[in-house]
């Protein structure tokens, strides 16, 4: 099995720099996708009870290995993180191309999970992109997911109730977000991080990738613009009076703004 | 087409699985190859749960003997789950890290002592100055636990223990008495030949090893501190420092508003640590809030004159462990030991607070136990007795006993309310000229104690207690 995770900056302490107004990423505390965690968690529930192993794969920085180590210490066997400088600046068409090349690399995978997007971007592309790029079948946004006769038969949330797919090995996942417990990492886990060896980087180079496939030049779209939205003041008013007098207050303000009867 | 619906099963149209032929993998049933992990638990030759000063020291030690020593700490990194006053005594770190001064992150060298009693308006005190506070094995040093922590910590790492951050332990792998490693959860277990406790005053493994009872209200004070900022040259101009030197000052009386207790302030490079430690029997008792009492001593003219214009910056708190040898728990059992402030290691004689240096002596003296066990042939509790010997020739559990007497005296709420209140008045009235007529010296001392509603055979026994037990 294979779990495709990013490494995300934490949501409740997002920070947009008020210079570049863009999404603050250094210095700034980071966590495994959300998502991703729910992929993990599905895999590890899968693995519980059919056996297997559990390959980490992601793209990005360096830094990234901060989370490939927690994902190990939750229980996944080994990583691989692409890294390289010709892969900055990537959109989700060169990320899924790679990461597809990735799996190719790893070989040998029945199953591909992945979250159903990112907290940081939202698109939702690099799952079914890989699926796309390895022409095999894809469930996306499932809530749960099994595996019998050789087959994967996956939930899949939609707005009015849940449609129940099965198709054949090897395809791709999608995990809803939320609907399992991603669990903590354990002490043998973490000693199984500090033991080493269960991280691996690779270069664009490594998995074939040529300058003109991945990075800007190989995404078909750009981040133009990064908006923050200025919520507009609200009116306010305090009554500071009495409580008995402040609620008579209240009420008359109420209704001389016709917001009661 | 078929209709989405709930639970109907979609099966990929025909076309779709023309394609999985081709596919040129073409596997149908799951092959999950044999997953590497094993059920083999992981082992060590030692683990030390807690990375403060006792279990850094540990590790360090055992890990430079060749043990193979797991460090397991619950916080971030070490140190973010603790704090103290503090200063910390230097005299084991040279044999810990005989090159400590190197690049151990010291605050301030102290270079002066002071000790003032309070009451709410006046304060009387004591003041030494004297290179000798500094000198070789005498020197101490004003800290900032997440930094020391982390140094002491690091130097375990890169002496070959692997320090595991993160991570709470819940409880000991027991197996018929002997205990066998650590459990954190159901199915997370690593083994162990022994296990060294230094959880800290609130160790929940003590019990849990059967080492000792629950912790008693009247057995633990709360320590409170503030960080205040204040840049380094004023510091040095208010205290009269020079850039690496600092002030360590232990207040009694009114600072804990006659609670038993005292308060505290250390000069940092950069910032002052201004605190209490108060008997938790007394807050209760007297309904009172620590912060309350701390917001008030921090208000008193003669902190004010020190801390003013800084900026409070953190405040943070701890319980502190009160009856030194008394409530030591059992320091072996089989295949266990405990060290640091989870044993009980401090002292807090009224004029001076020592903690750190004998969590440090006590993880010197946890490897040395631990070596004579193997040579004996086992880490069972009688061969590891030898880590009570340890202790003693290291001056720890003697320092203990020594001061034993210390914290029952301390207990005598004379000395928090009445003797402060009185050396004070007396001393007022010593300097005092106004014109009315004046006594001589002894009269005038007695006639405060009068004044003060202790008897004299009160005040003659309190001073034969203080005496013996100082």
């Amino acid at each position: 099995m294979v779990v495709c995770i990013k490494q995300v900056p934490k949501a409740q302490e997002l920070q947009v720099d008020p210079v570049t107004k863009t999404l603050k990423r250094v210095g700034v505390p980071s966590e495994i996708n959300p998502p991703d965690q729910n992929a993990l968690e599905t895999a590890l529930a899968l693995r519980a009870k059919l056996g297997g192993e559990i390959v980490v794969i992601s793209m990005g920085p360096t830094s990234f290995d901060e989370s490939l180590e927690r994902a190990i210490a939750m229980g996944a066997d080994r990583a691989f993180l692409v890294s390289d400088r010709n892969l900055g600046g990537s959109d989700t068409v060169p990320t899924a191309l790679t990461l597809t090349r990735a799996i190719e690399k790893v070989g040998d995978v029945d199953l591909i999970l992945c979250g159903e997007e990112t907290t940081d971007a939202s698109t939702g592309h690099v799952g079914p992109g890989i699926a796309g790029h390895m022409d095999i079948p894809q469930i996306t946004y499932c809530s749960s997911v099994d595996i019998a006769d050789g087959r994967v038969r996956g939930v899949r949330m939609i707005e009015d109730g849940a449609e129940t797919w099965e198709v054949h090995m090897p395809c791709v996942v999608t995990i809803d977000f939320g609907c399992n417990k991603p669990r903590e990492p354990t002490l043998t886990g973490k000693i199984r991080v500090k033991r080493g060896g269960l991280i691996t980087h690779w270069s664009a180079a490594d998995l074939g990738l040529e300058p003109s496939q991945i990075g800007l030049k190989g995404s078909p779209t750009i981040v133009a613009k990064v908006d923050t939205v200025q919520l507009p003041s609200r009116q306010g008013k305090i009554f500071q009076e009495d409580p008995a007098i402040a609620v008579s207050l209240l009420l008359e303000a109420l209704r001389k703004d016709r917001l009661i009867a | 087409m078929p209709r989405a619906g709930e639970g109907a099963l979609r099966v990929p149209p025909a076309a779709d699985a023309l394609r999985l032929t081709a596919c040129p993998k073409g596997f149908y049933s799951l092959r999950f190859s044999a997953s590497g992990h094993g059920t083999m638990a992981e082992r060590f030759d030692a683990i030390v749960v807690g990375a403060g000063p006792a279990g850094s020291a540990a590790a360090l030690t055992l890990a430079r003997k060749k043990f193979s020593v797991l460090l397991v700490e619950r916080g971030r990194a070490p140190g973010a789950k603790n704090m103290f006053g503090g200063r910390i005594y230097a005299w084991p770190l040279f044999d810990l890290v005989p090159d400590w001064a190197k690049d151990c992150p010291v605050e301030r060298l102290v270079t002066q002592e002071r000790m003032a009693f309070l009451t709410e308006d006046a304060s009387l005190g004591l003041a030494l100055d004297s290179p000798k506070l500094a000198e070789g094995k005498a020197a101490s040093f004003t800290a900032l636990r997440p930094k020391f922590d982390a140094w002491l910590a690091k130097k375990a790492e890169e002496a070959g223990a692997m320090l595991v951050t993160g991570i709470r332990v819940d409880d000991l792998w027991r197996e018929g008495g002997r205990v066998k490693g650590v459990t954190v959860g159901a199915d997370d277990r690593v083994a162990a030949d022994v296990v060294v406790i230094a959880e800290g005053a609130t160790s929940t493994l003590v019990r849990k090893a059967g080492l000792k009872a629950d912790l008693e209200p009247r057995e633990v004070s709360v320590g409170v501190k503030e960080t205040i900022e204040l840049p380094a040259e004023t510091i040095q101009e208010r205290f009269s420092l020079g850039e690496k030197e600092g002030a360590a000052f232990v207040y009694a009386g009114y600072a804990s508003l006659g609670l038993r207790g005292g308060g505290f302030l250390y000069t940092n490079k950069a910032s002052l640590s201004l605190g209490l430690v108060i008997s938790s029997e007394d807050l209760a008792r007297k309904k009172l809030e620590v912060q309350d009492v701390q917001t008030k001593f921090r208000m008193h003219p003669a902190v004010q004159k020190l801390v003013k214009g800084g900026k409070l910056v953190e405040y943070s708190a701890h319980l502190v462990p009160e009856l030194g040898r008394r409530m030591t728990p059992q320091l072996v059992g089989d295949g266990v030991l405990v060290a640091g402030d989870a044993a009980g290691f401090l002292i807090n004689n009224g004029y001076t607070f020592r903690g750190v240096d004998l969590a440090m002596a006590s993880g010197l003296a946890a490897d040395e136990a631990v070596e004579a066990a193997r040579t004996a042939g086992g880490m069972t509790a009688a061969n590891l007795a030898a880590y009570e010997r340890c202790l003693r020739a290291r001056n720890v559990l003697t320092d203990l006993e020594a001061f034993a007497r210390t914290p029952l005296f301390l207990k005598n709420e004379r000395l928090f309310d009445i003797y402060p209140r009185l050396l004070i008045d007396l001393a007022e009235r010593v300097y005092r000229v106004d014109g009315t007529a004046r006594d001589r010296l002894v009269a005038t001392v007695l006639k405060e104690a009068n004044a003060s509603g202790v008897s004299k055979i009160a005040l003659l026994l309190d001073l034969l207690k203080g005496a013996r037990s100082m």
